[in-house]
């Protein structure tokens, strides 16, 4: 009985103090890259693991060095991949590419390798039976990128594998991703808001809603193609030319509205200068690192982000300024006010872009 | 080019795009890889020591399993061995090797007496107490004097709060001494403290033939009543003795270290637990009175206890939210995610300090 006793102190210790752990429970993180019909595998497995499987540690000292798991590495590899099943691919570990990483918990080794599958994956199944017989707790943290965008799994000893679908779920998350960071490049570029204020705020007074439409249509249009011609790289132009040309563009609309030179053509006006805020757009989805893999994916998407947030903005704007429009009011303080604003800002703009200086901090 | 012209609201918006860039997206977990220039280098230090002895055993158990994998005997002591060890060092690696040794049996409700209760123990180390609470009712309409499961099933039923279920299991404990521990332990946390602190301390000084680890049970609850009851100079006395007695024992040092921090004293905390950083229970303490203090270290300590935090919930683990309660609440001040996590952890586990955190998240 006292024994009993005894362990059941043990055990009863062990239910408060299990949560502490830096010695965690055992996991393995597995990164697979999927580039068509090749998968580029990076595994790291925790050198603890690899020992308490394959004796790792030779001369039984407690001390795992270089040596011993290098001098290992045929076998860890096979071992290893021996436990994973990627469909019907076939994995082969790079010869000699076996390293060591750093985790929170200690070292793991890092096993790299390649599968080549009979054609481009659309759809992987991942089996993964690594250590479930040694230690049925362990985890294995799979993570998948794909065309830029990522899809993470754990396999569990009640849940070895998984199905993961790459063609579908990647391209919706690009084109996600593009349209939000389109949404967003529009709605935090202040010259690209301007410039529309500035066409839009005559078009309420003077003509109907129709202009709106003309004007909105052919800004999309003219920055659609130059975004699409220059992300393609079919045409590029330095980018100090295309930001001082949108400041420009700018100042050249916030003039047309106190001195008026084109009135009903506005919208060739909007074209025109439309052109060049496409080029502004491209320098934008270009720095934003978003996945290049899929570009056409991408620029639709990055594109139809900027048509939201436009429409959004002029949704907000052109009821506002129809309400307001009859009044006197309107005419001199918004039209003409907002337009000298409009123009003020753009003109700081437009000497700091060309001239390379600041005005203001 | 692009940078220049938006100003401060520029820069903002660029964190908003990175913000969003980022948002949904799983960490990049990858740490650097490096080739070591030496093969004599040391890349991981083992938890045995040269020609241990344990080790040797374990091994030799192991291999009898490998050939005869249902040698009930070797399975059974392997496990036992492995949950020791796992208590020892805090190190839960080793709560699944007693699984994998028990795996023939794992699943089965009708397995041996013995495995069923060793079961019953990994399944609440895990957190896992509706499952242990089958296995231990399974192994009691089975042998209602078996001691170990009454007092295991005692100290889940308190854990979960249902005190009169864990009293009546206190109460058929075969093992007098054990006995009065078991409910005792219930008294003080249901408002008799000094009773049963009373009561425990006569016990213990009339108890003649008990073993160390039963000492430094009884002294380590003593040191638990008397800080229930308000009683810091006694509790820091008994504190010091059980880890006299025990001084592997890290749920006693993390209860001593709580007590010096409620008590202002960060430097003497911070002396206690600072050998103990591969513990997270303990280094969450040690950045808890470092921060207090102010000591330069903290900052250093909160982010390692952040990455283990971020590396158990990657697998999936629930098991330290208690711990990942007051870390949010005391070392990175966000409430709402103390508040959170303090209210998942309070559907799985009612003890004090489980109490404690919820109250000080909701209070604050």
């Amino acid at each position: 009985m006292k024994k009993l006793v005894a362990l059941f102190v043990a055990l009863a210790a062990v239910l408060f103090v299990l949560p502490a752990s830096a010695h965690k429970p055992s996991d393995s993180y597995l990164t697979l890259e999927v580039d068509g019909a090749r998968v580029h595998g990076r595994w790291d497995i925790a050198v603890r693991d690899l020992d308490y499987a394959l004796d790792v540690d030779a001369d039984g000292d407690g001390k795992v060095t270089w040596g011993e798991v290098h001098g290992r590495r045929a076998e860890i590899a096979e071992y290893a991949l021996a436990r994973l099943a990627l469909g019907s691919c076939v994995t082969t570990a790079t010869p000699d590419a076996l390293a060591i990483a750093d985790h929170s918990d200690g070292a793991y080794a890092v096993l790299r390798f390649d599968a080549s599958c009979k054609q481009s994956i659309e759809r992987l199944d991942v089996d993964y039976r690594l250590f479930f017989d040694l230690d049925p707790q362990h985890r294995g943290l799979l993570r998948v990128d794909v065309n830029g965008t990522t899809r993470s799994w754990t396999f569990s000893a009640g849940a070895p594998s998984t199905e993961i679908d790459l063609a579908d779920a990647s391209r919706l998350r690009q084109l996600g991703a593009a349209i939000r960071e389109g949404i967003s490049h529009i709605w935090h570029g202040y010259d690209h808001i301007l410039f529309l204020f500035a066409l839009l705020l005559p078009c309420v007074i003077r003509t109907s809603l129709k202009d709106v439409l003309r004007v909105v249509t052919a800004f999309t249009v003219a920055h659609s193609i130059t975004l699409s011609l220059a992300a393609l790289d079919v045409v590029t132009l330095p980018s100090r030319l295309v930001e001082s040309a949108i400041a420009a563009s700018v100042v050249l609309a916030a003039v047309n509205n106190l001195v008026p030179v084109l009135r009903d053509d506005r919208w060739m006006a909007a074209f025109l200068l439309g052109l060049m805020h496409g080029f502004g757009f491209s320098s934008t989805l270009k720095d934003l690192d978003l996945p290049r893999s899929n570009l056409l994916v991408t620029l639709f998407g990055f594109n139809v982000g900027v048509e939201i947030g436009q429409i959004a903005i002029v949704a907000v704007f052109v009821p506002l300024a129809f309400a307001a429009r009859r009044s006197l009011s309107y005419r001199r303080l918004v039209l003409v006010g907002g337009s000298l604003a409009i123009l003020g800002v753009a003109m700081v703009w437009l000497v700091e872009r060309a001239f390379v200086v600041r005005l203001l901090s | 080019m692009t940078k220049r012209r938006r100003y401060t609201v520029g820069a903002l918006a660029a964190a908003v795009v990175v913000a969003l860039v980022a948002f949904g997206r799983p960490p990049k977990a990858a740490a650097t890889v490096r080739v070591p220039a030496a093969d004599g280098e040391i890349v991981e230090s083992l938890p045995f020591a040269a020609n241990d002895p344990r080790r040797r055993e374990l091994a030799q158990l192991r291999r009898t399993l490998a050939h005869d994998p249902k040698n009930l005997a070797a399975a059974v002591r392997l496990a036992r061995i492995d949950i020791r060890l796992s208590r020892e060092r805090s190190d839960p690696r080793h709560l699944g090797h007693a699984q994998a040794a028990l795996a023939p049996w794992w699943n089965n409700p009708e397995a041996p007496t013995e495995v069923v209760v060793l079961r019953a123990t990994i399944e609440q180390s895990l957190h896992d107490f509706g499952a242990a609470l089958a296995d231990l009712d399974r192994v009691l309409a089975r042998s209602p004097d078996d001691v170990q499961a009454r007092l295991t099933r005692a100290t889940v039923l308190t854990v979960r709060a249902r005190y009169d279920e864990a009293r009546a299991d206190c109460r058929r404990v075969g093992e007098p001494f054990a006995a009065v521990v078991c409910e005792t332990q219930i008294d003080s946390v249901t408002g008799h403290a000094k009773e049963a602190h009373e009561r425990l301390a006569s016990t213990l000084d009339d108890a003649a033939r008990i073993s160390r680890d039963e000492r430094e049970w009884a002294v380590a609850s003593l040191g638990e009543y008397a800080e229930r009851m308000g009683d810091a100079a006694a509790a820091e006395t008994h504190f010091k003795e059980a880890l006299e007695l025990d001084p592997r024992d890290a749920y006693v040092r993390g209860a001593y270290a709580d007590l010096l921090i409620d008590g202002g004293r960060y430097g003497d905390a911070i002396a206690l637990v600072r050998d103990y950083e591969t513990n997270d229970a303990l280094l969450l303490r040690l950045a808890i009175a470092e921060k207090k203090q102010g000591a330069p270290d903290a900052p250093r300590h909160v982010e390692m206890l952040g990455a283990r935090f971020d590396a158990a919930r990657a697998r999936g683990d629930s098991v330290h939210r208690r711990e990942e309660a007051r870390f949010e609440l005391e070392l990175r001040g966000d409430r709402e995610k103390a508040l959170v996590l303090a209210k998942a952890n309070w559907e799985v586990q009612k003890e004090p300090w489980d109490a404690r955190i919820l109250r000080e998240a909701e209070k604050r």
